[in-house]
């Protein structure tokens, strides 16, 4: 018997990259201190990969929930808008973070309440603000790219803190609380309960509709939280473009780092791990000159390799191969 | 088989689920009849032969994309690919025309060929490996997509002897006068409808959408006809990418970005369930109508902007989704019932 842990694939995966990226380029590895900040290579996948891991984080509950949320990049679009429109307006910053981030929670309550409560599929009940909430957002903005000339908004996405850049670091604060709170109590469980069997979880005593209903607050709060940092990296607020495939990278990021998509059992770091591949995988495609439209193509192949891989029927065949080679 | 059970049922039975199965039908009608109608008392000039035909002509590749996706949501599945598939075999149309000099009859073949392969290797790996469908055909998406950039990621113009002598095409039928992309489009949705509602074919996919596992205890062919759907929906697309190419006069590779979440739109409005089994193509048309119906107004009015468009879709979505949900609940069999 073996041992398999979820996240090894995902883990010599992005190991495999990495060593690839290096082995053309050492200078991929290279991390520099410029005026008491870290620069490099890494520390560019990290801050650029920051929302794709900040909305994964709100995935991998849905996903564990057996939900999915499509709305995720329309709800990033609305936040950003939401973010230039107030900032334009002359409000504070903590107020302007605190409307997106709460612009989120109320999509994640909407897309939750039609789950939980209504029984809609999630794929369906998510798609409605998927379309509706570009439209909302451009409404916001008033169609237009809004600037923000808010020099201290710009921390957020571009900012050090001791050196160190702020982005990654909030989304690490980010990962440690939800484990924390995860883990160290039994939420964890009752998530896992009810993506396995929801009626079985029901019977057992979980209130499996509000937990699934907190599942998509929170996947809204944080894709509310990566639309503050989407537009505090363009400083703008562009209803058309933020947020644009989101849900595709974030669900890539959940699915490649080993949570499966009938719910159940989940690993954050394995989502972690994911969104990083992903990132990793873009700036190497950048980095060896590939042209930006070839790169779709091989995310797609990459997605549907790793499906491939996860799908049961492969298993029974890898492992009547390996039974025969034991033979 | 229906002659059965109408006589077992009883006569008063059979209408009253015919009416509950219609409702959809008939709501979509009703909306659409009172949409047309409130934008022709705001709007003077609505009310008018032209726009019908704008109607159906500006929304020709979309309508043709919907039809296909219908069959898809037929089976319980659901395509992400077909906005990629039409920016694909538009941009492929215009290049084997334009540059490589290709007459439109042979570059045709080519380009639908594309997409129905697209279209059945996505249902391939969906039936083979049991994988969800929407994360296939997103994977499609992007593949479909980075391939028509590969070809070129500029628009090409065609001019070609061919376009323009089927641009001038106007069939008159008494006050309307139907340009080529709506013949099309109304070729297709008859098509369609003989496919879906008259063939085996046809049966089979709303009867796996039913319940899967009770179709392939029936023995009907389930892996065959859920390949085939995918294939035939690709199938669609390009011909929706080909339309769009007349439609235009050009081949664009980011043409159809988001047109999916539209064409999914369109056959929800036309009452098909997104969980399968039930549906019809003519809601579709209806869909496609409301949909066209909204937008013409919109455009109309001239101070509403493009983006009140996504936001009503979405309204509308939103009320389809839950008139099904209370049907489905309605219904006597409790195992569809969620609790």
């Amino acid at each position: 018997m073996k041992v398999k842990s979820p996240i090894l694939w995902p883990l010599i995966g992005l190991i495999a990259l990495v060593l690839v990226n290096a082995a053309f380029d050492l200078n991929f590895l290279k991390i520099v201190v410029r005026d008491g900040h870290l620069y490099g290579t890494p520390i560019d996948i990290l801050t650029q990969g920051s929302r794709t891991m900040l909305v994964a984080l709100g995935m991998t509950l849905v996903i564990a929930t057996g939900g999915i949320d499509l709305s995720v990049g329309s709800v990033v679009a609305i936040a950003g808008a939401l973010c230039a429109a107030m900032l334009q307006q002359g409000n504070g910053i903590a107020l302007t973070i605190a409307a997106a981030i709460g612009a989120g929670m109320l999509a994640g309550t909407a897309n939750g309440q039609l789950v939980a409560r209504f029984g809609v599929q999630p794929i369906v009940a998510t798609l409605i603000l998927m379309v509706a909430g570009r439209g909302i957002a451009q409404l916001i903005v008033g169609g237009q790219v809004v600037f923000i000339t808010n020099p201290s908004f710009e921390f957020f996405a571009n900012g050090f803190v001791l050196g160190l850049p702020f982005a990654p670091l909030l989304v690490l604060a980010m990962y440690l609380a939800t484990h924390f709170t995860l883990r160290k109590t039994a939420l964890g469980l009752f998530v896992e309960a009810v993506g396995d069997n929801e009626t079985a979880s029901r019977f057992a005593g979980l209130a499996a509709a509000r937990i699934k209903t907190i599942a998509y607050i929170f996947c809204g709060a944080c894709a509310g939280l990566a639309g503050v940092l989407a537009a505090s990296n363009i400083r703008a607020g562009d209803a058309y473009r933020t947020g644009e495939n989101m849900e595709l990278d974030a669900i890539f990021a959940v699915v490649v780092g080993g949570t499966a998509l009938t719910g159940g059992r989940f690993t954050l770091l394995g989502t972690a791990i994911g969104a990083l591949l992903i990132q990793t995988l873009t700036t190497s495609m950048y980095n060896f000159g590939v042209p930006p439209a070839v790169a779709p193509v091989a995310k797609a192949l990459l997605i549907i390799a790793v499906s491939l891989l996860q799908s049961d029927r492969v298993g029974a065949w890898m492992g009547r191969l390996s039974r025969r080679r034991a033979a | 088989m229906d002659g059965a059970f109408v006589e077992e049922e009883g006569r008063m039975n059979a209408i009253r689920r015919h009416a509950a199965r219609n409702l959809p039908l008939v709501v979509t009608g009703g909306i659409l009849v009172v949409l047309f109608a409130i934008a022709s008392v705001l709007y003077p000039g609505f009310l008018s032969w032209g726009v019908v035909s704008n109607l159906l002509a500006d929304n020709a590749f979309l309508g043709i994309a919907a039809l296909g996706m219908t069959f898809v949501i037929f089976t319980g599945g659901i395509d992400l690919s077909v906005g990629a598939v039409i920016g694909l075999t538009s941009i492929l149309t215009a290049t084997l025309i334009t540059g490589l000099g290709w007459h439109p009859v042979a570059a045709w073949p080519v380009a639908l060929g594309a997409g129905t392969t697209i279209g059945l290797a996505m249902g391939s790996i969906v039936q083979v490996f049991r994988l969800p469908p929407f994360l296939i055909t997103l994977s499609g998406l992007f593949f479909a997509r980075g391939l028509a950039f590969i070809v070129n990621t500029e628009s090409v113009g065609i001019r070609h002897p061919l376009y323009r002598s089927l641009s001038d095409i106007r069939l008159s039928l008494g006050p309307l006068e139907l340009p080529f992309a709506a013949i099309v489009l109304l070729v297709v949705a008859a098509a369609a409808y003989a496919v879906a509602h008259h063939t085996r074919f046809g049966r089979n996919l709303l009867a796996m959408g039913g319940s899967e596992s009770s179709a392939v205890l029936m023995g009907l062919p389930v892996g065959r006809t859920k390949i085939g759907v995918y294939a035939l929906n690709g199938f669609f697309a390009s011909l929706a990418g080909i339309v769009a190419t007349l439609y235009t006069g050009s081949g664009n590779s980011s043409m159809g970005v988001g047109l999916e979440l539209d064409a999914i739109a369109v056959v929800v409005i036309g009452g098909t369930l997104l969980t399968g089994g039930r549906g019809h193509i003519a809601g579709t048309m209806l869909g496609l109508l409301t949909f066209g119906v909204i937008q013409a107004a919109i455009l109309f009015d001239g101070r509403l902007s493009s983006w009140w468009m996504r936001i009503v879709v979405g309204l509308l979505l939103l009320v389809f989704i839950l008139m099904q949900r209370y049907l489905l609940l309605r219904k006597p069999r409790p195992a569809a019932a969620h609790p």
